[in-house]
């Protein structure tokens, strides 16, 4: 975790088109972060965002104006320092990936525990990507079609079109519901190189040009 | 047989399965194969965090150099488990001489032809040479086996009389051959019944042609064997009908059918008794097997319902909610023959079961069940078994862990299905669950075990609870993922 991240609350903006969400998540993450603003849908929430700044938009993957992947791309172009977490009651991979895609540093359900989204917001102020058990599920799936034999490989695929056999035992470790920690410990490696393995598994997703991944991606674009 | 030291004082692991060695590179477990990429691997063999062997037995073998080609080690003579065609005799030949495992085999196969010596003496080395890792040959354990020396005296008697009639009748090489077919008969009789489970899958694998699987979908087999069986009594009419054209040479045959007639008189019945004793061996075994998926039914339904009725003895409307739901499933158990907990047609692949599951286990215990899959197939006996362990893996987390939430994990592999449950609850210590309670003992340990599956519980007092499950798929179910 960076210096600052823990050296002050991290600001953090909300959206989600059920107000009662909103609410329920400001409540729940207390005064551990910093809420600067919320907003319903993609126009208020573009607005909101280039006006507030704020350090992370806990972002509703669905919202009646568009995909949230909608929200992420047009700050993305104006605010870079933006960071994005996902969060969904939704159960299609397609989506998921899609907002991760637009530039979203994780994904998280819903159903998600105030103390653990404080600890996800926290990771993606600093700078790190967060799977939940789900998002590392979907990444396999979406990743494994590429895995059959190494001489079948075509030649076209690049470094970034597969994960490494450590990254795949990474996510599979979270897909079970293991902790950073754990799986350090399970993998004899550090919590800081999980970390550096996930964000490189994110990195992989939003630059990989596997026609899946990319198909997904823009089967959901809204334009 | 831990494999993160740094846990192992506070968790343990029981298991059905020994988990045996891990890769040598352990940067990568499991990734890689230890042994050269053209060697054939072990269908017993499936990678990932770390490998089960279901049947116990650890591989101990030495590493070949190069394929066809064993280093010479001074050890005593063992049957090897690997890089084996039929009892790895041959191979342990090879281990223990050096010369190449080919030029064995070729051997033995050359003087089972000529005389039916070399068949002879493989099946007796496959009865007395222990298997590598094994402590005790197969012949000992026959000795215990009254059935099984009965059984193969019948065999070898009627193939005796069999090779009498073909040398009385002068049935060209059939009469050369003698005693050596008959004595391998009864070895193999002997060595079908008492050998390890391992070896038996490797018979079953290699009479498969021969004996023709029953089960439904080899109608083409059944048709091989008959025609087969069909050219054969022709030719042997047509012999007998050309080479004794005389009838007045056919008078030695009646006296060869008189005296398969005495034979049969004498031994027919004892032949008789045996093969009704081995059925009635086997209708037990079944029912034995019946009774087990019986009661592990039983438990995963009506028992866990009273069980949840006494829970929330305070709530009316939960008890009378739940008694209807356990009424309907045993119904369309009793009458409709849909067996509680089964996913018949209701899901017909995996994912779709493990969908069901986690909305069967939420519904039932109201906790959250954080389910994800990776890859999908079809269901079949085998992974609905384990589909049936999981989701009673689950109840038991949903029950006793205490925990808000389960993660259950499925993952589907080209050879093996794996299916994680895991829970942040209480926890416990696997050794000191008593032998009388079901659920994991009886619903997950030995339902996978029945499949050739297997279970690993890692749980300790406070820190959760893993159940790990894993199925060999069959290789009929293999199919190259798609490429895309």
């Amino acid at each position: 975790m960076s210096a600052q991240a823990a050296g002050r609350r991290p600001r953090v903006f909300i959206v989600d088109d059920h107000g009662l969400f909103r609410s329920g998540v400001r409540s729940e993450l207390g005064d551990q972060v910093e809420v600067v603003g919320e907003a319903d849908d993609v126009q208020p929430a573009i607005t909101g965002i280039a006006r507030c700044e704020p350090d992370v938009v806990l972002l509703d993957v669905h919202l009646p104006g568009g995909g949230g992947q909608d929200v992420v791309s047009e700050i993305t172009k104006s605010h870079p320092q933006v960071r994005f977490l996902a969060l969904s009651a939704s159960d299609a991979p397609e989506d998921v990936i899609a907002v991760i895609r637009a530039g979203a540093r994780g994904y998280v359900t819903k159903t998600i525990s105030g103390a653990e989204l404080v600890g996800a917001i926290r990771r993606v102020a600093a700078g790190d990507a967060v799977f939940s058990p789900r998002l590392a599920g979907f990444v396999l799936d979406a990743f494994a079609s590429a895995q059959p034999d190494q001489r079948l490989r075509p030649a076209f695929d690049t470094e970034l079109d597969q994960l490494t056999p450590r990254e795949r035992d990474v996510l599979r470790l979270i897909a079970r519901g293991y902790t950073y920690k754990e799986i350090g410990r399970e993998l004899f490696i550090s919590a800081k190189t999980v970390e550096s393995h996930v964000s490189s598994v994110l990195r992989k997703l939003q630059l990989s040009t596997r026609h899946q991944l990319t198909r997904w991606a823009a089967e959901r674009r809204l334009n | 047989m831990d494999e993160r030291p740094d846990s192992a004082g506070s968790s343990q692991e029981t298991s059905q399965s020994a988990p045996t060695s891990q890769s040598p590179d352990t940067g990568q477990p499991g990734c890689q194969a230890p042994w050269p990429s053209g060697r054939r691997r072990s269908d017993r063999w499936l990678g990932r965090g770390w490998e089960f062997d279901w049947q116990g037995s650890a591989r101990t073998g030495p590493q070949p150099r190069r394929a066809g080609v064993w280093p010479r080690d001074g050890g005593p003579l063992r049957r090897q488990q690997e890089d084996r065609l039929a009892g790895g005799v041959a191979t342990g030949i090879s281990l223990r001489t050096g010369i190449g495992v080919n030029a064995v085999r070729t051997a033995f196969v050359i003087t089972s032809l000529i005389s039916g010596f070399g068949a002879a003496v493989y099946v007796l080395a496959w009865l007395f040479v222990p298997a590598d890792g094994e402590s005790g040959n197969i012949a000992s354990r026959a000795q215990a086996d009254r059935r099984g020396i009965g059984l193969a005296a019948a065999a070898a008697s009627a193939l005796a009389l069999v090779l009498l009639i073909a040398a009385l009748l002068h049935v060209g090489w059939i009469g050369s051959l003698s005693w050596p077919p008959v004595i391998a008969l009864a070895g193999l009789v002997l060595i079908w019944r008492n050998a390890s489970p391992a070896e038996q899958a490797v018979l079953r694998r290699l009479s498969e042609p021969l004996l023709g699987d029953t089960s439904a979908g080899q109608p083409s087999r059944r048709g091989l064997r008959i025609t087969i069986a069909a050219v054969l009594i022709i030719a042997g009419l047509v012999i007998l009908l050309s080479e004794h054209l005389n009838r007045l040479d056919l008078r030695p045959l009646a006296g060869v059918a008189l005296m398969f007639a005495a034979i049969v008189v004498l031994l027919g019945p004892w032949w008789l008794r045996i093969a009704r004793d081995l059925m009635a061996e086997r209708q037990a075994r079944i029912r034995a097997e019946e009774r087990a998926e019986m009661a592990s039914r039983v438990h995963d339904s009506v028992l866990q319902t009273l069980a949840l009725i006494q829970r929330r003895a305070d709530d009316p409307q939960q008890v009378v909610s739940l008694a209807r739901a356990q009424e309907r499933e045993l119904r369309s158990w009793l009458f409709d023959g849909r067996a509680p907990g089964s996913l018949d047609g209701l899901a017909t692949t995996l994912a779709g079961g493990v969908r069901l599951i986690q909305q069967d286990v939420e519904a039932q215990h109201g906790i959250v069940v954080e389910a994800i899959s990776v890859g999908d197939c079809e269901l079949d006996a085998d992974l609905s078994a384990l589909l049936a362990a999981a989701r009673e893996a689950t109840v038991n987390a949903a029950k006793w862990s205490g925990a808000s939430a389960v993660t259950l994990f499925a993952e589907v592999e080209p050879d093996a299905v794996s299916v994680f449950v895991r829970d942040r609850g209480r926890g416990f210590d696997p050794d000191a669950v008593p032998e009388d309670r079901k659920g994991l003992a009886e619903s997950v340990h030995a339902r996978m075990a029945r499949r050739g599956g297997s279970a690993t519980v890692r749980s300790a007092p406070g820190k959760g609870t893993e159940v790990a499950l894993t199925m060999p798929r069959t290789a009929g179910q293999r199919e190259p993922s798609p490429a895309t």
